[in-house]
């Protein structure tokens, strides 16, 4: 792992049944990512992705990318809301590498260019020897 | 809180998870881990199971839909398993209002241990902002 190393992951299509399945597996059960009806009663034209699915998938990205066990720290900002039906494409670059640490730069975006989710972690990595070869 | 293997498989299921290690005991086992690995940002669902997940929000009556997820962090001390006897400790650790009162967020602090050891310190910033019809119970 070396400064400039990228990775990506392209998520699967948010339908509105993995947002279903994701509110009953997270135990985020809020109305706005499964019930247009409770959306329009307070003016939200349509459900949208739990800002943690996206979490879920960067974090997928991670754990393809090192073990988990190698994950120091993991932080998100969520940006702007990902609507249903929308495919999110998750990316990370490797910014700095010190002391056996490799800190990373996290994105989601949709396919019109607009970053729902900026993140970083920082994970332990065998970088120095690596580096020094 | 207890980990639960199955719920860990239906978690895999819903984010799309192909890796093995995070829905089969034997691949989990192959790959050096006692049983299925709480994978990165579970452990704030395990939260969600709090009665008052949201603390301060449910506390003041606040509509879910005006809630929105502003930030989450997360520190790993240690990995946490399927079977994990898990301890959730949060407190609100700030409360600050941008946009002239319009959007007020709240940050939480957790600590999650197994037997007094740490496993991971989670920061979350919700936003509440309001919205047209959305029942506050804050005095709207």
């Amino acid at each position: 792992m070396k400064v400039g190393d990228t990775v990506a992951l392209e998520a699967p299509r948010v339908s509105r049944t993995v947002l279903a399945l994701y509110a009953g597996a997270s135990g985020d059960h809020n109305p706005v990512h499964i019930d247009i009806d409770a959306c329009r009663e307070v003016g939200i034209p349509d459900v949208f992705a739990h800002g943690m699915l996206g979490m879920a998938y960067l974090g997928r990205l991670l754990t393809d990318w090192v073990p988990q066990e190698r994950i120091r720290s993991y932080e998100v900002r969520f940006t702007a809301i990902t609507p249903v039906n929308a495919t999110p494409v998750c990316s990370g670059v490797v910014t700095r590498v010190e002391d056996d640490l490799a800190h990373l730069d996290l994105t989601v975006a949709l396919p019109d260019g607009s970053v729902t989710l900026l993140g970083s972690a920082v994970v332990e990595c065998d970088c120095a020897r690596s580096t020094s070869e | 809180m207890d980990v639960e293997r199955g719920r860990l498989r239906f978690f895999a299921k819903a984010t799309g998870q192909a890796d093995p290690v995070y829905r089969d005991l034997e691949a989990a086992r192959r790959a050096g881990h006692r049983d299925l690995p709480v994978p990165p940002t579970f452990l704030f669902c395990l939260e969600m199971e709090n009665p008052a997940p949201w603390g301060i929000a449910d506390a003041l009556g606040v509509d879910l839909r005006s809630l929105l997820h502003a930030g989450q962090s997360f520190e790993y001390h240690a990995m946490a398993y399927a079977g994990d006897r898990l301890t959730f400790v949060s407190e609100v650790s700030d409360v600050y209002e941008k946009k002239g009162g319009a959007l007020t967020f709240v940050v939480r602090t957790t600590e999650v241990t197994r037997d007094g050891e740490p496993v991971a310190t989670m920061v979350s910033t919700l936003v509440v902002r309001d919205l047209p019809g959305a029942g506050t119970g804050g005095g709207r």
